[in-house]
């Protein structure tokens, strides 16, 4: 058990648009981590498709870049819909 | 207070997010006695999720009607997902699950003491569901906020399938306490003998416990022991009375002044026995996971060995 690898699980609800990340499990190899994942994590019903992916073939931003990597989107409200005013008149926009 | 060595400048600004509710994550940094403090508890919840198979799975061959045996399957099943749930955040700690699972194996680990005490009829299975789960159930809510992302995901999980255990658990006590004279009088002696081991799984008295002053300073624990022991009291006395059984305790009587319910002294001495292994199961317990860990060898061999060989076939 100590060789098989980690594997993250990522499913995808009957109504969710993407696959979203529910956990991990060890398993020998891709099929038996979707097998597993089926018992594991969609127990009720939770899902309609299984993503399995080697934890070790992860890339992840690191905690200690949070700042350079998303403090530049918080100065730049006029990026979102809300930063414009529109007349009450107006309609449809 | 006095003992306290002042925080170092990093664990003041770990402190600092704690208290603002940002949750830790594995690659974030953290006090290394926050760490070792969270693979000691997550790891000993996992060990109970596993361990506490046992005394159900005792009676899935011997459950009365095929609708009772397939919802204890699936409780069992939840429990040991539960379990899994758990390692993987134990995992993100930096321990490799082999070495958690050696540590139960080994005896060198904990877990919930009262998965030590024996499944004798039938009732205990609603006993448990409702008295066991139910006391789970007030444990871990407050875990699904606790400081560690990992954990308190989990935790989530956990609670939501809970509640379903504790159902199942009342329903069966509902179905006894309606029953026969004899099925009644099991239902009450399975209450007499889960009651007390029920209220000591809140743990120590917050006078005698350990840890939970810096725990709670850490975010792990937002209750104290007796205040979540208090709210199972209040929470299942009603229900005991709705099913017409007798809790077994004397000193049981609701204090107005207070607005909750008083009730008797802890046998704390028979909590650290079966804690220190003295328990009625504790030697039947390890063993029937060590001999389902041995049995099972050959199937995680197979397995290996099956993806070893496609990996060889790929590559050719």
């Amino acid at each position: 058990m100590n060789d098989w690898p980690l594997w993250e699980i990522f499913i995808r609800s009957q109504h969710g648009l993407a696959h979203k990340h529910v956990g991990s499990l060890h398993a020998p190899d891709a099929e038996m981590a979707v097998k597993s994942a089926r018992d594991v994590y969609t127990r009720r019903n939770e899902g309609v498709s299984i993503w399995v992916v080697k934890s070790a073939d992860i890339t992840a931003s690191s905690p200690g870049d949070k700042e350079p990597l998303f403090e530049p989107a918080n100065n730049k409200i006029y990026r979102h819909p809300a930063f414009y005013e529109v007349p009450e008149e107006v309609k449809n926009i | 207070m006095g003992m306290e060595t002042p925080l170092s400048p990093e664990e003041t600004k770990f402190q600092e997010r704690v208290d603002a509710g940002i949750k830790i994550e594995p690659k974030d940094y953290m006090p290394e006695a926050y760490r070792k403090t969270l693979i000691r508890q997550i790891s000993q919840h996992a060990h109970s999720e596993i361990v506490g198979q046992l005394p159900e799975g005792n009676w899935i061959t011997r459950a009365p009607t095929l609708k009772r045996k397939a919802i204890l399957l699936a409780k069992v099943q939840d429990e040991a997902g539960h379990g899994l749930y758990l390692y993987s955040a134990v995992e993100t700690l930096g321990v490799s699950r082999e070495q958690t699972i050696d540590d139960l194996l080994a005896g060198k680990a904990k877990y919930s003491s009262i998965f030590n005490y024996p499944t004798l009829t039938w009732a205990d299975m609603g006993a448990i569901g409702w008295l066991v789960d139910g006391s789970a159930i007030i444990n871990q809510i407050p875990i699904c906020r606790c400081s560690y992302g990992p954990y308190a995901r989990a935790m989530v999980r956990i609670c939501k399938e809970e509640t379903f255990h504790m159902r199942q658990g009342f329903e069966i006590m509902l179905t006894l306490s309606r029953g026969t004279p004899a099925q009644r009088a099991m239902a009450q002696d399975a209450l007499n003998r889960w009651w007390w081991p029920s209220l000591m799984m809140h743990g120590p008295s917050d006078a005698e416990s350990k840890h939970s002053a810096q725990s709670m300073r850490w975010k792990i624990k937002l209750f104290s022991n007796d205040e979540l022991r208090q709210k199972f009291v209040d929470q299942t006395v009603p229900q005991a009375d709705y099913l017409g059984l007798k809790i077994p305790d004397p000193d049981l009587k609701w204090n107005p002044e207070r607005g909750h319910y008083d009730f008797g002294k802890i046998d704390w001495d028979e909590f650290y026995n079966v804690i220190q292994g003295n328990g009625p199961c504790n030697r039947e317990r390890l063993r029937a996971r060590v001999k389902a860990h041995e049995e099972g060898a050959w199937v995680r061999a197979a397995a290996s060995a099956y993806a070893e060989k496609r990996a060889n076939r790929q590559a050719a």
